[in-house]
């Protein structure tokens, strides 16, 4: 009996396909436009700063022929390259010891209680909320306060400044789905607290801590006003390096540097994804 | 899903501790703490080893956190308050005459005028992002997740080239003669120019673009955690897709709008970077204000005031947000 049921119905299933209103062809061919657009539109600016990359004219101005002289000539320029080797360096620094921060904090302000910990966790999310531009000259106050010389230095502590809460919050939503037998059975078989939390807390939040690391790197290489209080006089950063250059206009080795610097972004990106799926299947596959 | 739980849980000792007090006749009412932070239920997670003695790697987890907050949030920010209470010299620096007069002349109706620009804009740029944000969470949500993941990361690709370039490329873009205009004065579209620079178009248009992801990325993060089913029985009850939007996605969704709406709105009234290029002089916002006080009228005392003012703004917003459903452990990713 359960066998004429079948025989009747699989040449029929694969006949009929019923979709739900918001699922036609039609609709789905709609919406893949919009996002294609919104796509388009978040990398339209990058697009025209990568095509006048290739302008003969030194002027952003008007598209006159192609070339690729801008990226040899990208490196005669002493200033923009000291300015992205600044750049650069403290976005991997604020992004190394923000990260370390930011998870020991995170870790502490879960498992103990001390004095002041309600404030300091409200404190916490003071630079994630508050306009950079009020925290930017809260730290060039404090900085001349304490005549700290403008400069490479206060522009990293202020990255830090920003970067830590931001990675608090990543590393937190990790740690709260951990619990927290896991690290009270190793302390049981006699494992330190160090150790407690280098063998099992530690790989437990890792991709709380990564994803903390990542948008504090992203920040940090995004950040144009809280650089511009606390750079000093000397000090070279990319963002500073384009506005001192705007009002003259920028020549095209910026573009031919924003496209490197673009390209080896898309590469990073699609090798981790490589990396990633191919952790996962040899995961699934042992 | 935690902060659903734990947020039935609170609703569920609220009515215990009300219904309670009602029989017993006994007052349990707390006050409620400003800016509640979140995990009121949550348990203390204590090593349970009595710790009767020193405990190095308590010190180790709790002294980072106490410095930091302290040194590079605390202390900056109450040396502001405190600046914003003296008197600028003239010399760029200050006299320890404690006043109000500072925050009178927040109130001088030329700022005002910058004030109401820069809310404008502000809220501009918010709306703009919150209507290509919702539908574009919403088509993306149904797509297989392999997609979906990638167009996210692709999303936050051009953050890592600097915000003050990209805004330059705009430039090319949006000038009297630039691309949008000459290629849609060849294409016959227009008969003449179209001003989208040096006006406030120009700096809503920069302030969108630069802060979209900051509205995308918790808008989708809330739009996925809706439900299928409550969609589906939406649908199969006849409702049309803008009724599906308003009855089911807006209310579920509301704290991941006004998450991104303060990650947009903040910054948005703060950028001075982007009303300096794309809108000129012509354009200020509060942002731009705070920065020509310090860097070049250096009347410290009176960017203090100003930037005092912004801060009562931004933690008004953030209560609102709180009162709505929001946690504050959702903002910023």
């Amino acid at each position: 009996m359960p066998n004429l049921v079948l025989s009747v119905y699989e040449p029929l299933r694969n006949r009929v396909v019923t979709r739900r209103p918001s699922q036609t062809r039609k609709k789905v061919y709609l919406k893949n436009i919009f996002i294609t657009l919104v796509m388009l539109f978040l990398f339209l600016p990058i697009l025209i700063l990568v095509i006048f990359s290739f302008n003969t004219s030194k002027l952003n101005v008007v598209f006159t022929g192609f070339t690729f002289e801008w990226y040899l000539k990208l490196f005669e320029n002493k200033n923009l390259l000291e300015a992205f080797r600044n750049t650069i360096l403290i976005a991997v620094l604020s992004t190394a010891i923000s990260t370390i921060i930011g998870t020991i904090s995170a870790v502490g302000l879960r498992k103990y209680n001390f004095f002041g910990e309600k404030f300091i966790g409200k404190l916490i999310y003071i630079p994630i909320v508050i306009p950079e531009i009020v925290l930017g000259i809260a730290l060039l106050s404090i900085f001349t306060l304490f005549k700290l010389k403008l400069g490479f230095w206060t522009v990293l502590l202020a990255h830090i400044s920003f970067s830590v809460p931001f990675v608090i919050t990543n590393v937190r939503s990790t740690l709260y789905s951990i619990s927290p037998s896991i690290e009270e059975a190793a302390e049981d078989l006699g494992a330190s607290k160090f150790e407690t939390f280098w063998r099992v807390t530690l790989p437990l939040i890792k991709p709380g801590v990564i994803s903390g690391a990542i948008l504090a790197f992203t920040l940090s290489m995004d950040d144009v006003v809280i650089s511009y209080f606390t750079a000093g006089p000397g000090t070279n950063t990319l963002p500073l390096y384009i506005y001192s250059n705007i009002k003259t206009g920028i020549t095209p080795d910026v573009n031919a540097l924003t496209t490197i610097m673009l390209v080896l972004t898309i590469i990073i990106l699609v090798a981790s994804a490589k990396i990633s799926s191919r952790l996962r299947e040899k995961r699934e596959l042992s | 899903m935690k902060n659903n739980q734990n947020r039935a849980a609170l609703r569920i000792s609220e009515t215990k501790r009300k219904l309670t007090s009602k029989i017993t006749g006994i007052k349990t009412n707390h006050k409620r703490p400003f800016l509640k932070t979140s995990e009121p239920s949550e348990k203390k997670i204590k090593s349970f080893q009595a710790t009767s003695g020193f405990d190095g790697f308590k010190l180790f987890v709790t002294l980072p956190v106490i410095l930091y907050s302290i040194m590079l949030i605390f202390l900056p920010l109450a040396y502001v308050v405190f600046l914003s209470f003296l008197k600028s010299d003239n010399y760029g620096g200050y006299t320890f005459n404690f006043n109000l007069k500072n925050y009178l002349e927040v109130f001088n109706p030329s700022y005002l005028k910058i004030f109401l620009t820069s809310i404008f804009v502000g809220l501009a740029s918010t709306f703009i992002c919150l209507l290509i944000s919702y539908p574009f969470a919403i088509f993306l949500r149904d797509k297989p997740e392999k997609t979906r993941n990638l167009i996210i990361k692709l999303v936050m690709v051009p953050f890592l080239t600097n915000s003050l370039i990209r805004t330059y490329g705009w430039i090319t873009l949006l000038r009297k003669n630039g691309v949008i205009n000459t290629s849609l004065l060849s294409l016959g579209i227009i008969d003449g120019p179209l001003s989208l620079m040096y006006n406030n178009l120009g700096v809503i248009i920069g302030m969108v673009y630069t802060l979209l992801p900051f509205m995308i990325l918790p808008v989708y993060a809330s739009v996925t955690k809706v439900d299928q089913n409550l969609l589906d029985a939406a649908e199969d009850l006849g409702a049309n897709p803008l009724e599906k939007f308003f009855k089911v996605y807006l209310p579920l969704t509301l704290p991941g709008a006004f998450n991104g709406s303060i990650m947009v709105f903040v910054p948005a009234i703060g950028y001075f970077f982007i009303s300096d290029i794309l809108g000129g002089g012509k354009a200020m916002i509060i942002g731009n204000l705070v920065k020509n006080q310090f860097l070049t009228a250096r009347n410290w005392p009176l960017g203090a005031a100003l930037s005092v003012v912004l801060l009562i703004m931004t933690f008004g917003l953030v209560k609102i947000y709180q009162k709505v459903g929001g946690d504050l452990d959702e903002l910023g990713g």
